[in-house]
């Protein structure tokens, strides 16, 4: 029997804004000093009033307009009621029926090799207040429990997909999408061990019947997942599950309340969570201490003019304009927006982007892996490394060459001494790699070669050109920074005039 | 002159003028609260020594000839609703018995920079939830004119200061009429501005679409001083609204020519003391005798309004009141077993019976299936009613009312009836539900010696009319000149 696996993703994003969604304390992740970063607003005290922050909501505003969402002209605050330590006021501030986007798509392709790409559509995005966090005693010898509110308040961003999403891997290359999406648009750094975003996933089967009917089996939600890698084998485990509890039971959905499953990263499994007795009634009515926000047309077309532009647009636009291959790419706008703009930095000084490119892909991720760096921390300034890419491009030094000069960058770099253009000529005349291509300096190099090898010269003229090669590399290891291909030539028309 | 029975106005011309200092005036009055406050009850909290110390520096910048505020010297009683810094701040409530707010509301704020002196703080119905201040977690509040009878409420601590001389000047919040009601019942002066004319950052919310700060004081030129100083935007208030604030004083004597009183025959309904008319009627004389022409309007949806209010000032309370959970600050009950125990004791000791019926009641009414039939059909309510105004104030200038059915009532008379105390709005509620001004002030005496307040109603941010048309009638008139004898009663 056939099954679909049918997955809607409900992700919460934390902005990236200076403050908090409704005052004016720092929002930033604090690990170490708890209820420091908090004022009468986050704290809920008697008499505090919200106000909101516009920078969270225009990045907000941003999001939704690059997931395609549609934008209402009006949209408001809403109290989510509930009893929490963590939750200071007793409700959350949240938007209920009238969020500020709906209905929109992101665009993904599970393989970035395949050309094919999917539509996940979008149900809804809303802004709200993140809580704050509950420390409780673990030992079980009911010791007091804590409550921190350095995070009460934060602007947390909610984005509900369709369920459109058919597999562990490509609710994984949704989640990647997203992220570089948001982080491209300097929206959220997406971290998700800090908390950052974070992700439960619906998940459910569409088993094909004999008769040709699709049953669907029941709702359910996937908590605490707390890597992409997680949310995709989860998934894979819960459809796994889903299907032989369904072979087993035969229960549909409908029939069996929905249920909430923890992922247990060890034994690699979801586990049954103890459901809530009776569904919530968060008794959510508009908040009014709030005023609607009204979202004029200038407004919205203001933030749309300062989109910056999206990883998929520029994928596109680095395979025509700059006539990368889809897989370069995809590779360099995987990286994140500062490895894209490294590369464009690259490509510009150097003036070949194919050439830029590979170096990239190759050379310098090697490197960011190895020394586990980010671009940012990278230490050759594009502007050298342009310089050094020019310089093998207009065949002043070789191939090999220039990897010696990389990697003579990266050593000084090691030893702080600062590396700029000059740098780059540098090394190569310090270690003698420039292309002798002058004939007056490789002539006695190759006549003293000829001489030395009279058995090979031999072979050459009697027809096997393969050995000319031993030829070009006794010239080659002389001269260190000689054009392998002017070389050959002169190599071999010494020996045909011989 | 008598400091206690003085105007603020003659208050601060003498300080002015040298005639008296600040500390004369702080002095007398915190004199007066020792006095007679143990028969009033109108304080919870008497900040002796900061008020004094205040005075002194009032007094130290008036000598070395500093600028001083505009209410420099002057004292105030704070409704015990308004966040002081480090001054209890209670509510009326066990829940926040002990609580003390790390910061200043807006308005304190204001005053602060005015170089007022803050006295302490005045009793209240427990979270603003009353109309007799009997809900009071802690004491009673007497009228002065009649100690068996009570000062009306939420802000009966504020009116009664005020009315026995124990304050020139006090502030209060209006959510149904917890402003105007009481200085009536007390023969004073007092007025709830248009919804965010008075920022209320530092204000308990009771119901924060209804909720508003206002002053109280002897005289229409009193509560005119203090409102120009509370007035104003407050980023901080998302709700305030920015819009400048006319010096009401400055134009409190000129009368307004052509002035148009609107009478509404809804305000004359059932259940309205035949004495209680008779002074709004006779009101209604003063101004037609001083060429002002008084309308006949109607308000077709104000019978709805005490319904509206019961529903949609229950629900913001329920969702406001559901902080004070024991977690973080305010009352936790020592015995209990659990998260959800520890709320229930918590909140089951801290509050009392009327909160805890207003709690359930909005609770109910924003339940999921009830929503739509109660607390969106409310709304609709709401917004019928101000339509109403809207159309009444195309044909008038303001609208002249009774302020409650009846003068103050017996301690202990309706306090069992909650349905016979939620009719005490009645008059007063629709300018919250319409967010409109309104100043209810002296308007005559019962057969029986007690005070009989006239309200005035005008639509939005229409204050410095409301003003100058409660002193027309001031001028004319002497019944805020009566001050109660404090001996009556037992």
């Amino acid at each position: 029997m056939n099954y679909t696996t049918v997955v809607g993703l409900e992700v919460h994003v934390q902005l990236l804004t200076r403050t908090k969604l409704f005052c004016g304390c720092v929002n930033r992740f604090n690990p170490t000093q708890p209820n420091v970063q908090t004022c009468p607003v986050c704290l809920g005290l008697p008499g505090s009033l919200p106000v909101m922050n516009r920078q969270a909501f225009e990045l907000a505003l941003k999001t939704g307009l690059a997931l395609n969402c549609k934008i209402p002209a009006l949209t408001k605050w809403d109290r989510k009621q509930y009893y929490y330590p963590d939750l200071p006021k007793g409700y959350q501030i949240s938007q209920y029926d009238l969020p500020f986007s709906s209905d929109g798509w992101l665009e993904i392709s599970t393989d970035p090799k395949a050309p094919e790409s999917r539509r996940i559509g979008i149900i809804r995005a809303h802004l709200e207040e993140d809580a704050g966090k509950n420390f409780h005693d673990e030992t079980g010898r009911g010791g007091e429990s804590l409550v921190d509110l350095n995070r009460a308040g934060t602007p947390l961003l909610e984005i509900v997909t369709k369920p459109d999403i058919r597999s562990g891997a490509e609710a994984h290359a949704f989640l990647d999408e997203l992220k570089l999406l948001l982080t491209y648009l300097e929206v959220s750094d997406c971290n998700m061990q800090e908390g950052s975003l974070r992700c439960d996933a619906n998940v459910n089967l569409h088993i094909a019947d004999p008769n040709g009917a699709t049953i669907a089996t029941p709702i359910v939600e996937v908590k605490n997942l707390n890597s992409f890698r997680g949310v995709e084998q989860a998934i894979e485990y819960e459809a796994r599950r889903q299907f032989e509890q369904w072979k087993k039971t035969g229960k549909k959905l409908g029939e069996v309340p929905k249920e909430t499953r923890g992922w247990d990263v060890e034994r690699g499994a979801t586990f049954g969570q103890r459901g809530k007795e009776e569904a919530s009634d968060y008794r959510y009515f508009p908040d009014p201490d709030l005023v609607p926000v009204t979202i004029e047309e200038t407004w919205r077309e203001e933030i749309r003019a300062g989109l910056a532009e999206f990883p998929a647009a520029k994928r596109q636009r680095f395979e025509t304009e700059h006539h990368l291959s889809q897989y370069d790419a995809s590779v360099i706008v995987a990286q994140g927006r500062p490895f894209a703009d490294y590369f464009e930095r690259v490509a510009a000084a150097c003036g070949d982007a194919k050439q830029a490119a590979n170096w990239l892909t190759q050379d310098v991720l090697r490197e960011m892996k190895e020394r586990q760096l980010t671009i940012e921390r990278f230490s050759i300034p594009a502007d050298v490394l342009g310089a050094l890419l020019q310089r093998v491009v207009a065949r002043k030094i070789t191939v090999n060459s220039g990897r010696i000069v990389f990697a003579a960058l990266l050593e000084r770099s090691a030893e702080s001494q600062p590396a700029g253009v000059e740098t780059v000529d540098t090394i190569i005349s310090e270690k003698s790699l420039a292309i002798t291509s002058g004939a007056s300096e490789l002539a006695p190099i190759i006549d003293a070669v000829l001489a030395a090898n009279a058995k090979i010269v031999a072979d050459v003229k009697g027809g096997k050109q393969q050995a000319i090669g031993a030829l070009i590399g006794q010239v080659m290891k002389q001269t260190k920074g000689a054009d392998p291909q002017v070389v050959r030539e002169m190599l071999q028309s010494r020996i045909a005039a011989l | 002159m008598s400091i206690v029975v003085a105007s603020a106005s003659q208050l601060l011309s003498a300080m002015t003028s040298g005639k008296l200092s600040a500390v004369d005036v702080t002095r007398a009055f915190l004199d007066q609260i020792e006095t007679h406050d143990g028969k009033i009850g109108a304080f919870l909290h008497v900040d002796r020594d900061g008020a004094m110390k205040q005075a002194a520096l009032v007094d130290e910048k008036r000598r070395t000839g500093q600028p001083v505020g505009k209410l420099a010297g002057l004292p105030i009683a704070i409704k015990d609703v308004v966040c002081t810094r480090g001054l209890p701040t209670t509510c009326g409530s066990r829940i926040l018995q002990r609580f003390l707010p790390p910061y200043d509301a807006e308005v304190i704020r204001r005053f602060r920079d005015a170089d007022a002196v803050i006295l302490g703080k005045a009793n209240m119905d427990e979270f603003a939830m009353g109309s007799s201040t009997e809900n009071s977690a802690f004491q009673n509040t007497r009228n002065p004119w009649d100690t068996t009878r009570t000062p009306g409420g939420s802000s009966g601590g504020s009116a009664a200061a005020v009315a026995a001389g124990m304050a020139p000047l006090a502030i209060g919040s209006d959510t149904g009429g917890s402003i105007r009601q009481p200085a009536a019942f007390c023969g004073i002066v007092g007025m709830k501005p248009t919804y965010g004319r008075v920022s209320r950052y530092g204000l308990v919310a009771f119901a924060s679409s209804l909720d508003q700060l206002g002053p109280l004081a002897s005289d229409v030129a009193g509560a005119a001083a203090l409102l120009e100083v509370m007035a104003g935007h407050d980023a901080r208030d998302s709700t305030s609204v920015d819009r400048p604030v006319p010096e009401y004083g400055r134009t409190l004597e000129q009368p307004l020519s052509g002035l148009r009183i609107g009478l509404a025959s809804e305000h004359f309904a059932a259940g309205l003391d035949p004495e209680v008319a008779s002074v709004v009627r006779a009101a209604a004389d003063v101004y037609r005798s001083l060429g002002a022409r008084v309308v006949d309007v109607t308000l077709p949806h104000s019978k709805y309004g005490v319904a509206a209010y019961y529903l949609i000032a229950p629900s913001e309370a329920a969702s406001n009141l559901a902080r004070y959970d024991g977690v973080h600050y305010g009352h936790r009950a020592e015995k209990f077993d659990g998260l959800i125990d520890m709320y229930a004791a918590s909140r089951g000791e801290g509050f009392g019976p009327e909160v805890k019926r207003r709690i359930m009641l909005g609770n109910y009414a924003l339940s999921a299936g009830y929503y739509d039939a109660y607390y969106l059909k409310a709304l609709k309510v709401r917004r019928l009613i101000r339509n109403d105004f809207d159309r009444a104030f195309e044909t008038c200038d303001v609208l002249l009312s009774p302020v409650a059915p009846t003068p103050a009532f017996k301690v202990g008379e309706l306090v069992d009836d909650p349905l016979a105390m939620y009719l005490s709005d009645i008059y007063t509620l629709s300018a919250n539900l319409a967010g409109l001004p309104g100043i209810s002030l002296p308007g005559g005496f019962s057969s029986g010696g007690l005070p009989i307040g006239i309200q005035l109603l005008g639509p939005p941010f229409a204050e410095e009319t409301l003003l100058r048309a409660a002193r027309m009638f001031e001028r004319e008139t002497s019944w805020h000149t009566k001050r109660p004898s404090l001996q009556v009663g037992r």
